[in-house]
């Protein structure tokens, strides 16, 4: 069975975008993960790829972020090759959350938010007022204000992951890139945390975030990209995207979407093979 | 919860560390980092009074002073110049050299027990050093030099330092990989040492040897010269990349995230931890442990969560003068101080791997 998808990306979407990639192929060492890949990302709102295990979802965002470099194919970044742009350009309008990152023991959370300035310092200016007062506002729209002095690995899983991308936020840019920034949550604290990303949104930023709970990333997303073996399947609001179909093909997964009680966006009830009741 | 975009000042300030302008230079201020460091300065400059001052003829430490900033009297000016400086001298630079060289070592790693000994550094220092006095015997009498052996020590140690970090280099350097490869090539030159041990005349054994252990003795005004402006040099290039280090500590990816050319910065930084502790080791031979300790205590002392690079480096030289004159006067023998600084290190060493299987 192969289903029909909306993969094609119209020229004016490609050209709104900030950005995109454009007939990408990423690989480590030969085998190619990522294959001839075209994505848009449209701006102010937030795009989620979703995928199966090991489709390529994170070398998609390390290759859109610039941590990897296409072996073929271009991202643009505003019009340009981002190869092409200097290290530090980039970190002044995209800014990155990778997976599970590690703070040095001891290190406070206002030490922490405060390197997210780097890319706007240099050695001549390593710390200004208004470094103070970028770090103050980062720490204060992600709520963790009264936790600036403490250490960050002395923090809970939830309030670590918000002191994060206060970090990114630190940096000043309106292009978020989050890497599985619910990795390790429990869900309450990942609600939590979606609807800090989802402030963020609100207020004019353009996120990019790779998730696994397919049901998060519906409620969460104004566009999602479905991956599967390194290619899109799909790309789409959530309403036109998520089928039945659609989640067999690319999860091999047996499901019923239904609306959800509380939203406008389809709740994924997966079917397994316990305690089913079907009609 | 809803987004709060406060307006500058209205909101309760968080505690955000205040920054310092000079001209046009403005920095994070820190005034503990900043207090520590000067303590440090200021016993290490007590220790290095001392340690001159002491000896089969004592000197007063107002005089040592007094002589240091050219006020002295002719008779003392030459004992502590020219006989007894040097080795204070080497003990300060060589200390200072090998603390700064553990601080890079341990964040590149983001491991608190890599060193410049782990890495192959030390070892090949000493492979080189063992063979010419060793193997090369009479024929390259004229080489081994005091200076000869130390340039050649140099050279090796250099040279094991670049090997370790190419064979750890796979599409880029991973602390812990870099740690392992060392080990192991560290293994490699320890087995050539000793084999060139077993296999040397007894004289040169013993001359081999009193290299081995580390000493502070006899240096001469050359060697130290050289070791000091190696250290300064290196110490100018540490400070122009040492503020794009800062994000390193938070892992690759994000230090990408941020800006920075990652594989570069810490290219050129461990270059510059394996050349100091080199030249370390060339005017001191290879004293075990004071640059993987200085680094830790500088951390504690300063209460900073990565090793503080000058803090570093000063605690290196008050330990390793601090060595020298604790192997000088505390037993009846006269003690090379790689003795004491293994004495300290080595329990040291024990607290941090009791610390890291803590956790």
């Amino acid at each position: 069975m192969v289903a029909q998808y909306i993969t094609e990306i119209g020229s004016e979407a490609v050209d709104s975008a900030r950005l995109a990639a454009k007939g990408v192929s990423v690989g480590y060492g030969g085998t190619m993960v990522i294959d001839d890949l075209d994505v848009a990302i449209p701006p102010g709102v937030i795009t989620t790829i979703i995928g199966p295990n090991g489709c390529g979802k994170s070398t998609l965002l390390r290759t859109l972020s610039r941590l990897l470099k296409p072996a073929k194919g271009a991202v643009v970044l505003d019009g340009q090759d981002i190869v092409k742009l200097k290290t530090k350009d980039v970190a002044k309008k995209l800014g990155l959350l990778p997976q599970a990152p590690v703070a040095p023991e001891g290190l406070t959370v206002a030490d922490l938010v405060a390197r997210g300035r780097h890319p706007h310092q240099s050695w001549l200016r390593q710390w200004s007022s208004d470094d103070v007062d970028v770090v103050e506002r980062a720490l204060a729209m992600t709520g963790v204000s009264d936790l600036a002095d403490r250490p960050v690995d002395a923090l809970s899983g939830g309030q670590r992951q918000r002191v994060w991308i206060s970090m990114t936020l630190a940096q000043g840019t309106d292009l978020l890139l989050l890497d599985e920034p619910t990795t390790y949550l429990d869900l309450a604290h990942a609600v939590d945390v979606l609807d800090l990303v989802d402030d963020l949104h609100e207020s004019g930023r353009t996120v990019v975030m790779v998730l696994h709970d397919l049901n998060l990333a519906t409620r969460y997303s104004d566009h999602l990209v479905v991956m599967k073996d390194g290619t899109v399947l799909a790309q789409g609001h959530p309403r036109d995207v998520i089928t039945a179909d659609l989640l067999e093909e690319a999860f091999g997964l047996r499901a019923k979407v239904v609306d959800d009680p509380v939203g406008d966006r389809p709740l994924i009830v997966p079917i397994g093979r316990t305690h089913v009741q079907l009609d | 919860m809803k987004v709060q975009e406060p307006m500058n000042g209205t909101e309760v300030k968080a505690s955000v560390t205040p920054g310092v302008r000079l001209g046009g230079v403005s920095f994070v201020w820190r005034p503990w980092l900043a207090l520590v460091t000067l303590v440090l300065a200021a016993v290490t400059f007590l220790l290095f009074c001392l340690s001159i001052s002491v000896g089969d003829f004592p000197i007063g430490l107002s005089q040592v002073v007094a002589t240091l900033f050219g006020h002295g009297e002719s008779v003392d000016e030459f004992i502590i110049m020219d006989l007894r400086m040097p080795r204070a001298m080497a003990g300060l630079v060589v200390g200072f050299a090998l603390g700064v060289s553990g601080a890079i070592t341990q964040s590149v790693a983001r491991n608190p027990l890599a060193s410049p000994d782990i890495l192959g550094i030390t070892s090949g220092a000493s492979v080189v050093a063992v063979f010419l006095v060793t193997v090369s015997g009479g024929a390259a009498a004229a080489v081994v030099s005091s200076v000869g052996l130390s340039a050649a020590a140099l050279a090796g140690g250099l040279g094991t330092g670049l090997l370790v970090y190419f064979l750890a280099w796979r599409r880029g350097i991973d602390g812990f990989r870099l740690i392992l490869i060392g080990i192991s090539v560290s293994a490699v030159m320890e087995a050539l040492t000793t084999w060139l041990l077993v296999k040397a005349d007894i004289k040169d054994v013993a001359r081999a040897q009193a290299w081995l252990v580390g000493s502070l003795q006899d240096r001469s005004w050359d060697e130290v010269r050289i070791a000091l402006w190696c250290t300064v040099v290196l110490m100018v290039v540490v400070g122009c990349v040492a503020f794009q280090f800062k994000p390193l500590h938070l892992g690759d990816d994000v230090a990408a995230g941020l800006g920075v050319r990652y594989q570069r910065v810490r290219a050129a930084l461990l270059l510059c931890a394996v050349l100091l502790a080199a030249v370390g080791v060339s005017a001191a031979g290879p004293v075990p442990f004071v640059a993987l300790v200085a680094p830790q205590v500088a951390m504690r002392l300063a209460r900073h969560p990565t090793p503080p690079l000058v803090a570093s480096g000063m605690t290196g030289a008050l330990l390793l003068i601090g060595a020298d004159l604790v192997a000088r006067t505390a037993l009846p023998v006269t003690l090379p101080v790689g003795v004491v600084t293994a004495a300290i290190g080595g329990p040291f060493l024990v607290y941090l791997l009791v610390r890291a299987n803590l956790k």
